[in-house]
């Protein structure tokens, strides 16, 4: 009985022992598989060629795939790409494509990144050597491929942005028309604006109550398209304020912009005939950084009791801190932005506002000026064109034609 | 929390009371916040212009890489302190002049491409007789009575003003949903703030 019992016991162990000498017999055999590494085939007819439309710092490197893509156990992973500025010089690595990508970007336009020599950085004209090398998943690289050359051209013209230039070329055309038809004494009809006729009203205001006016432009920058058009309606403010004899302050957040906004009151106090009561320190410099500018503009609303206050120009989060405050100070409010996140605070918190494109608009129809109101005319001539396009757009992408849609497709990025 | 963060952390967390007590009314408390913040962030953006224009763009260029085309835009930023006399300010106008010409040209494209054309492409969708469809129509009705809107060349009234109308309608619709958004993230913020305070205030007593 206790015979049979050891039976189990015995081909337990026969069957452990068996175990463990195969495991060894594989392993003793493991390295006689990795001594054979096959590397894979390198990638084909490679190409280099200079990036197009850029300002000669880059070259597009070209290939086709290794034909042991996809095959076996020398499939390729991936492609390094390396260069050289000699043919047989020492090739640096610059970068790793995947499979399914056969085109690299090589290059940059910054010679020196963080205080230290940018080794991507490509002369304008120097000629730059590639070879390419398959990778597998086992990081078996191929040999390399033989050097090819290309050489970085800058380009003076960028060819996709073709449309975009006979497009400001009609646009352009239709300004000039406009301009010349307006100087040569054609009335230029523009239709009233509620934000525009409020302006005067808001100034005489102030004027009856003795007290200043504050003119905010935004916390963009000095050629942000929406804070010239606030130069323009500050010229016009500021013109007004001179004549009623009444301050206007201008705190601004950007040096530039204060030069500008100087110049324009000047100009509008010269033009108004009294340069004498135009005080600079009323256009100060206070701070660059938003939050900082907001508590000041509102300490300035609080204390000076600034009976009107326009908001003109590019506006970020804090265009309702500023419109929110001059509410509770009981100021009239008149703003205009071109920003559309900003307009719903302006809506809700100040008397009249000009919205989007009505900012523009609006420093034409103050002016008067053809120089100003042309441009005006050819937008809307050209927003009616855009009207026709969009139209016929609609039309055939709805019938199934996309030429049009095509047409207008264009990428500059 | 070590004692150094405490104190820096009472700092903010008076600092941040004294600009909450503005709600009340302008006060002293206020006032010394609003000067120190703003006092503090002019000079730290003076530095930081000094890094990041001066030295990075004229010290390094020119001294260092020996780049002498960097000349040309140094003396128009010269130009610019010639401000500060009266026979010469007038000098300052053509740096100022080609400063906002070159930004204006240099937007111009860009605008063209987000403005325009992005936006025609976004707008010739295909309507077909589904809820997608007809919200499409809907959206592209929106919009071409919003771009009546902006056309300045014609009085607002009779059939072109009713067009008009549907398109300060969509845009308020529009509006009205961008404020709620906004509301909810500088509610957002509120909470963030009293958050650091209720944690500073716990901290400061030991739970």
């Amino acid at each position: 009985m206790d015979r049979l019992k050891l039976i189990p016991l015995i081909v337990l162990s026969a069957l452990l022992v068996f175990i463990i000498n195969a495991d060894a017999g594989a392993q003793e055999e493991a390295p006689a598989d990795t001594a054979e590494i096959v590397k894979p085939a390198p990638p084909q007819n490679v190409r280099v060629v200079d990036n197009p439309n850029d300002n000669g710092h880059y070259l597009l490197i070209r290939w086709d795939p290794s034909p042991d893509e996809g095959k076996g156990d020398n499939d390729v992973m991936g492609y390094n790409i390396y260069r050289s500025d000699k043919p047989d010089g020492e090739y640096r690595q610059m970068g790793t494509m995947p499979v399914g990508f056969y085109e690299y970007e090589d290059g940059s336009e910054e010679e020196v990144l963080a205080g230290e020599k940018n080794l991507e950085y490509m002369e304008i004209g120097e000629t730059y050597y590639y070879k390419l090398t398959s990778v597998t998943p086992q990081d078996v690289e191929s040999e390399f491929t033989e050097p090819v050359s290309g050489v970085p051209t800058a380009d003076w013209f960028h060819a996709g942005k073709l449309s975009y230039f006979i497009a400001l070329f009609l646009y352009i055309s239709l300004v000039l028309y406009f301009i010349k038809a307006a100087k040569s004494g054609q009335k230029l009809y523009i239709r009233p604006l509620g934000g525009i006729e409020a302006i005067d009203n808001a100034i005489g205001r102030a004027t009856e109550m003795g007290r200043p006016i504050l003119f905010v432009l935004g916390t963009g920058t000095a050629s942000d398209i929406a804070t010239i058009a606030g130069y323009t309606i500050l010229g016009r403010v500021a013109r007004k304020t001179a004549e009623y004899q009444i301050p206007v302050l201008v705190p601004v957040n950007e040096p530039v912009m204060m030069s500008v906004a100087q110049e324009t009151v000047r100009n509008a106090y010269i033009e108004a005939g009294r340069p004498d009561l135009y005080d600079e320190k009323n256009i100060p410099y206070v701070t660059a950084m938003q939050f900082p500018y907001v508590a000041a503009v509102n300490g300035i609303m609080i204390r000076e009791k600034t009976a009107t206050n326009f908001y003109m120009g590019l506006f970020h989060a804090e265009a309702l801190l500023l419109a929110e405050t001059g509410a509770t100070t009981g100021a009239i409010q008149i703003s205009g932005t071109d920003q559309p996140s900003q307009l719903p605070f302006f809506i809700a918190a100040t008397d009249f506002t000009l919205i989007g494109e009505e900012l523009y608009a609006a420093s034409a129809y103050l002016s008067g000026q053809p120089l100003l109101l042309g441009p005006l005319k050819a937008q809307d001539y050209a927003k009616a064109l855009l009207i026709v396009i969009m139209v016929i757009g609609l039309i055939t992408m709805t019938i199934g034609w996309s030429f049009w849609y095509d047409l207008f497709s264009t990428n500059i990025t | 929390m070590g004692t150094a963060e405490l104190l820096w952390n009472g700092l903010a967390a008076l600092l941040t009371l004294f600009i909450f007590s503005f709600l009340y009314r302008d006060n002293v408390f206020y006032k010394f916040a609003e000067r120190l913040v703003a006092g503090v962030s002019a000079g730290y953006w003076t530095i930081l212009l000094y890094h990041t224009s001066f030295t990075d763009k004229v010290i390094v260029p020119i001294f260092e890489q020996q780049h002498y085309w960097y000349i040309i835009p140094s003396i128009l930023g010269i130009m610019m302190w010639t401000r500060f006399s009266r026979k010469w300010a007038w000098l300052s106008r053509i740096s100022l002049a080609f400063y906002i010409g070159i930004a204006t040209g240099v937007a111009l494209p860009i605008a063209m491409y987000a403005s325009i054309y992005r936006q025609l492409q976004a707008s010739m969708v295909s309507i077909s007789l589904d809820w997608a469809g007809i919200n499409s129509a809907l959206v592209t009705i929106g919009l071409l009575c919003s771009l009546a809107y902006f056309y300045f060349s014609k009085e607002h009234d009779g059939w072109f003003g009713g067009i008009s109308r549907v398109g300060i309608y969509t845009l308020m619709i529009g509006f009205g949903a961008g404020f709620g958004l906004t509301v909810m993230g500088r509610i957002s913020l509120l909470i963030d703030r009293v958050l650091f305070l209720k944690d500073y205030v716990l901290t400061l007593f030991g739970a």
